[in-house]
């Protein structure tokens, strides 16, 4: 069954976002935020620095509180959810992918233990099949076996943030949010990660979200987009269609600001 | 002789009663790190002023006290800790585990089993088994909570992925009762299977730190391990070579500067019973009469002297 397929015969939404809102005091992180997100589908969020997706993504993915809204996954209000609950999702059906690898992975810890750890987090406990999803799933994301005892400090950053990948999609999650994966990367190991990218969320039918100011990135991978501002979206449709016609004053600023070669 | 100075076992009332609240807390949550006002104690910390504490408000003027340290009964830490007891407390004290009432331990579970009724307080230096795999005391106390103990396996993972196997041999961290993830403290892991089902009560205290944690009698304790690499409890390949026993602890001995060495129990009160019941080992000579002087087996040239090698003489 193709994802097409998958998405035309689901209709109820994985993810249901209402009205939601944070507020740093005084100022906006993110301001009335609504969307739905269905099985399979790819949504992009772009907008300036500071402009609260980051926020959001945060938000939605339970590393911050909320101060207002709903969000709903799999028809489970997750913030009415006990935390128990919760980072439970958090280790098996979603994945966060940060811009830095640094920060989603265990530093200390070998390329076959950080793949591993989500996996003994819900409880595997045979060495030898951890081992092989390991040698698998590195496989899957482009990193030598040779590699699997290494740290990821002895990695480069493109290797670092593929094996932060495999990491994520071991346990098989449905959604995934990704804090700019692409950040930090030159331009030929960004194109290598997007084709990965692009692969794995077809083959796997994921749900992902992804937060990036590189509108290349969410035209080649997402198939929605919405456009920040000021902790508001002020404008949201078919990733083509934002980008090439865009409406809101602020999208048509962003869309011409990119630099031609 | 009791210094009149001082209160029953150093530590006034209210700190004994504090501090039995939390081993009473403890032994209802098995395997829970129960927080303390720990004090400050007349010795430096890492010298066991947790077990010290824990000791302290255990103790009554009928116990019979007993100190271990690495398994001897004859070490600084274990004759000081008794001396101070004998000073503060006039408790009696003896070397014998089965005589004992109360064992204050440093890194070893006697050989001889434990029977109902005694106290095991084992002095502890870090309580967290999560502490070098997380550094932050919120998240491993979030850890525990919602025991999320896969980082754990993460640990044992690397070991075999490093090694082959699961080379931690220490302080080998086990599940009490299916619940929480315990630091056995640093016992070697051979100590490890005695945790479990043991009739006495096992207290754990860090005065550093300021956790108690407990195993009632007859706890449930698991080793850690993976279905395809079971958990051993490993000793040294070798047989006491003063008292001949196959089944115990052992220390490696330098005994000479050419290679020399020599495998002695760990356990001294075990080891002094089993020879004062004429079992021998390889290396054992009576101390008189003295000696026939072709009886040296020893490995290398400058093998020791078999009459070096009695109990007093013991490096």
């Amino acid at each position: 069954m193709t994802v097409m397929e998958k998405m035309t015969t689901t209709d109820q939404p994985l993810l249901k976002v209402e009205g939601l809102t944070k507020r740093y005091g005084p100022r906006v992180g993110c301001l009335d935020v609504s969307f739905e997100l269905y099985p399979g589908e790819v949504l992009g969020i772009v907008g300036e620095s500071g402009s609260g997706k980051s926020t959001l993504l945060s938000c939605l993915a339970g590393h911050q509180k909320a101060d207002l809204g709903r969000i709903a996954y799999d028809s489970r209000d997750v913030l009415a959810m006990s935390e128990t609950e919760r980072r439970r999702l958090g280790r098996t059906d979603w994945a966060y992918v940060h811009q830095n690898p640094r920060d989603g992975l265990r530093m200390g810890v070998s390329a076959g233990g950080n793949v591993g750890e989500r996996l003994m987090a819900i409880g595997a406990r045979h060495y030898g099949d951890i081992r092989d999803q390991a040698f698998d799933w590195l496989g899957r994301v482009e990193i030598a076996a040779d590699r699997i005892d290494d740290r990821p400090s002895a990695f480069s950053g493109g290797m670092q943030q593929r094996l932060q990948i495999a990491r994520n999609l071991v346990t098989s999650p449905r959604l995934v949010f990704m804090d700019e994966p692409t950040g930090g990367l030159d331009v030929s190991v960004q194109a290598r990660l997007l084709d990965l990218l692009r692969g794995l969320v077809r083959d796997l039918g994921l749900s992902v979200i992804i937060v990036t100011h590189d509108l290349a990135v969410v035209r080649l991978l997402a198939h929605r987009l919405m456009v920040m501002k000021s902790g508001r979206v002020i404008e949201q449709g078919l990733t083509d269609q934002v980008l090439d016609d865009p409406q809101a004053a602020y999208t048509q600023l962003l869309v011409s600001s990119v630099l031609q070669v | 002789m009791t210094d009149q100075a001082y209160n029953f076992a150093y530590l006034d009332e209210q700190t004994k009663r504090m501090i039995r609240r939390a081993i009473l807390k403890g032994i209802a949550v098995p395997g829970y790190q129960v927080p303390f006002a720990s004090r400050e104690m007349p010795m430096p910390y890492g010298w066991g002023t947790g077990g010290v504490q824990v000791t302290a408000a255990c103790l009554v003027p009928e116990d019979r006290l007993k100190v271990i340290d690495q398994g001897a009964d004859d070490t600084t830490n274990a004759v000081s800790i008794r001396k101070f007891f004998q000073r503060t407390a006039g408790v009696a004290v003896t070397e014998a585990t089965t005589e004992a009432t109360l064992i204050q331990t440093r890194h070893r579970i006697p050989e001889t089993p434990l029977t109902e009724g005694q106290i095991l307080v084992y002095q502890v230096p870090i309580p967290e088994p999560l502490r070098f795999l997380e550094p932050r005391e919120t998240e491993t106390r979030k850890m525990h909570e919602l025991e999320e103990y896969g980082l754990m396996h993460v640990k044992l993972y690397e070991d075999i992925a490093r090694h082959g196997q699961i080379a931690t041999s220490y302080a080998y961290p086990v599940k009490v009762e299916g619940r929480y993830v315990m630091d056995p403290s640093p016992i070697p892991k051979f100590d490890n299977p005695k945790l479990t089902n043991n009739p006495a009560i096992q207290l754990f205290g860090a005065g550093r730190e300021q956790r108690i944690y407990a195993l009632p009698p007859y706890t449930e304790v698991v080793s850690l391990d993976f279905d395809d690499h079971p958990f051993t409890a490993s000793k040294a390949a070798h047989d006491c070579d003063l008292c001949g026993s196959k089944g115990s602890y052992l220390d490696e001995v330098i005994i000479d500067d050419a290679g020399g060495r020599m495998f002695v129990c760990s356990d001294t009160d075990f080891c002094a019973g089993r020879r004062a019941r004429g079992l021998k080992g390889r290396l054992w000579a009576d101390p008189e009469p003295a000696p026939p002087p072709h009886s040296s087996p020893t490995r290398g040239e400058g093998g020791a002297r078999p009459e070096d090698l009695s109990m007093k003489d013991r490096p």
